[in-house]
């Protein structure tokens, strides 16, 4: 093997080429350079954003462990975006004075993890697989537990690696029963000769729990409430959308790749996993009064309806879950930047504490609203549309019943989503929150979200983009 | 069992002998996750399980695949990895004792519904 194929990996090498130049510079720089650390870290992030959004022919490199395909290109510019936005959104918090040293720290453990994103994507071999679900998680570990002195956050830290570290030890050992079946670790090799033996059934059922852990499906969900509210705002937002949306977009490939012969097993297993993460985390919903709990238990149940996209295994299914993931991210971002900005300035999350936002910040009102709408599925916005394909994708296969209860389950969702609108815009209250002047990145994320919102899903574009590559997978 | 006995002392362990200790190693670290009630024991109860299936990987190896390699650098990478989160999940803990003076799990009941 010669060296040269590393620079096939186009994407990973420009972001460890951003981490490195980073790192660097937060050790060596002076002070007087290091004021300008955020500037630099941004705009090289997005240099490396607009240099990876192009998608190339498909090739595999080491071997055929690392494979990739065109479709790849569409769901790392998304995790890269959704990124960017997560950054924007951080900035007020790093520059503060207890953070500041820490700044360059939390860029590389940020971009680490989305590194391992990236080769977990693209592994065309368990071993890389694995190398790219713990990258991405352990430094996810040291994110949450972020703030040192929060009991809370280490709290949250704590019960994040080590259900993480569980899940996932669960999950070595069903590849060790997967290499034991088949002899081999190669995606490719495994497809064939993966029939569906009962021990190879145990290894499958063992290997998914570590993808079901990170997606936070209902029984593996337990760690999702309180590591969302432990941890700081920001890395709640990635948490919940860039950690979650690499995750699904894996467990399809994996599925579609390497688990075609046994898909009569697979699928009734994602059936109860859907039915039970859709109607348990609605449920749990409507009962939460803090809102970084009431978005995990939200996006608990967005992950329930991405499932349905994945139950179908075809090639609508690949692109509707994309399409929905990039949706998702506009919508979770936006409520959850709505969020970090009221939090950083007022330490303010309970819901009654929204009571009569809108008669003081007239703008985060209409952005959340915007937000919750969407992940709610009203149309115009983006999220009704997300929710339309991922739906069809299911009813195409014959899921009717599987819809059914997703569309009750909407109702559900409805309503406690308008819980918080109503709380923003009906309620009143005597002391609402202040009139918050939102530093400019936040809004520049914003912003961008909203035209996410509002954009992404009438103009057609952006789907058929999608569609057009989702049959190579 | 006196079967199993002599092919030990003759040198030909079979690879069930192999397997059913891995499997009651991980168990037992399943146990132990679920029932411990220090954050030490959970964590040392999590390495059981790892080096469980990192057994798994080297008997495969070694018994039915012989002739590949596959089996054994991945028992390397996960034995690489099993220290880097070790690493981690005690720096986290170390960070608890300071803030709670306490690394019971009884006691981190902050956010508890």
């Amino acid at each position: 093997m010669d060296y040269s194929s590393f620079l096939q990996m186009r994407e990973e090498f420009s972001l460890l080429v951003v981490m490195v130049i980073l790192l660097v510079y937060d050790i060596f720089a002076t002070e007087k350079a290091l004021k300008q650390f955020q500037t630099v870290a941004l705009s090289l992030f997005t240099l490396h954003t607009l240099l990876n959004c192009v998608p190339r022919e498909a090739f595999a490199v080491a071997g055929g462990m690392f494979q990739y395909v065109p479709m790849q290109t569409y769901i790392k510019t998304i995790l890269n975006i959704g990124t960017l936005i997560v950054l924007l959104q951080a900035h007020k918090y790093l520059d503060e004075d207890a953070n500041r040293v820490k700044r360059g720290e939390f860029y590389f453990l940020t971009l680490s993890t989305l590194l391992g994103m990236y080769f977990m994507i693209s592994s065309g071999n368990f071993l890389m697989f694995f190398i790219g679900l713990e990258t991405a998680s352990i430094p996810m570990a040291t994110l949450v537990a972020f703030d040192k002195y929060n009991k809370k956050a280490a709290e949250a830290g704590a019960k994040y690696i080590l259900s993480a570290v569980f899940a996932s030890s669960i999950s070595v050992f069903g590849i060790s029963l997967i290499y034991g079946s088949t002899g081999t670790l190669y995606f490719n090799d495994i497809a064939t000769v993966f029939t569906g033996t009962p021990l190879q059934l145990m290894a499958f059922v063992f290997f998914s729990v570590g993808l079901f852990f990170k997606i936070s499906l209902v029984p593996f969900h337990l760690w999702t409430p309180d590591v969302y509210e432990g941890s700081q705002t920001n890395i709640t937002s990635y948490l919940s959308v860039i950690s979650k949306g690499a995750a699904v977009f894996v467990l399809f490939t994996l599925l579609v790749k390497v688990f075609p012969k046994i898909i009569s097993d697979w699928q009734p297993i994602l059936y109860g996993l859907a039915v039970l993460s859709i109607t348990v985390a609605n449920v749990f919903a409507i009962r939460q009064q803090n809102l970084k709990r009431f978005l995990a238990f939200s996006s608990i149940s967005q992950a329930g309806y991405i499932l349905l996209a994945i139950i179908s295994g075809t090639a609508l299914g690949m692109a509707s879950l994309v399409y929905f993931v990039l949706v998702y991210m506009f919508s979770n971002l936006a409520a959850f930047g709505v969020l970090s900005v009221i939090e950083q300035r007022t330490s303010k999350v309970q819901m009654n504490d929204y009571n009569g936002l809108y008669q003081t910040n007239p703008k985060l009102s209409f952005v959340m609203m915007l937000a919750l709408f969407s992940l709610a599925g009203i149309p115009p916005f983006a999220g009704f549309f997300s929710k339309f394909f991922i739906f069809s994708a299911a009813a195409q296969q014959g899921f009717y019943v599987l819809v059914f209860i997703a569309l009750l389950n909407t109702i559900i969702s409805l309503y406690y989503y308008l819980l918080v609108i109503k709380a923003m815009f009906l309620n009143t209250n005597e002391q609402p929150i202040e009139t918050i002047t939102s530093d400019i990145p936040v809004k520049i994320s914003l912003v961008f979200c909203t035209i996410g919102i509002l954009f992404v899903g009438l103009v057609s574009t952006f789907y058929d983009q999608i569609a057009v590559f989702s049959f190579g997978m | 069992m006196g079967d199993l006995f002599s092919n030990f002392l003759t040198g030909s362990v079979p690879i069930e002998a192999y397997l059913g200790v891995s499997l009651i190693m991980f168990f037992a670290g399943v146990y132990g996750f679920l029932s411990r009630k220090s954050l030490l024991m959970i964590l040392v109860s999590i390495e059981l399980m790892l080096n469980a299936a990192d057994i798994n990987f080297v008997v495969f190896n070694r018994y039915l695949y012989p002739g590949q390699m596959e089996g054994f650098f991945f028992t390397l990478f996960g034995i690489a990895i099993a220290a880097c989160e070790t690493a981690v999940a005690i720096a986290i803990i170390i960070n608890i004792y300071r803030n709670l003076t306490s690394v019971e799990v009884g006691e981190i009941d902050e956010m508890k519904e």
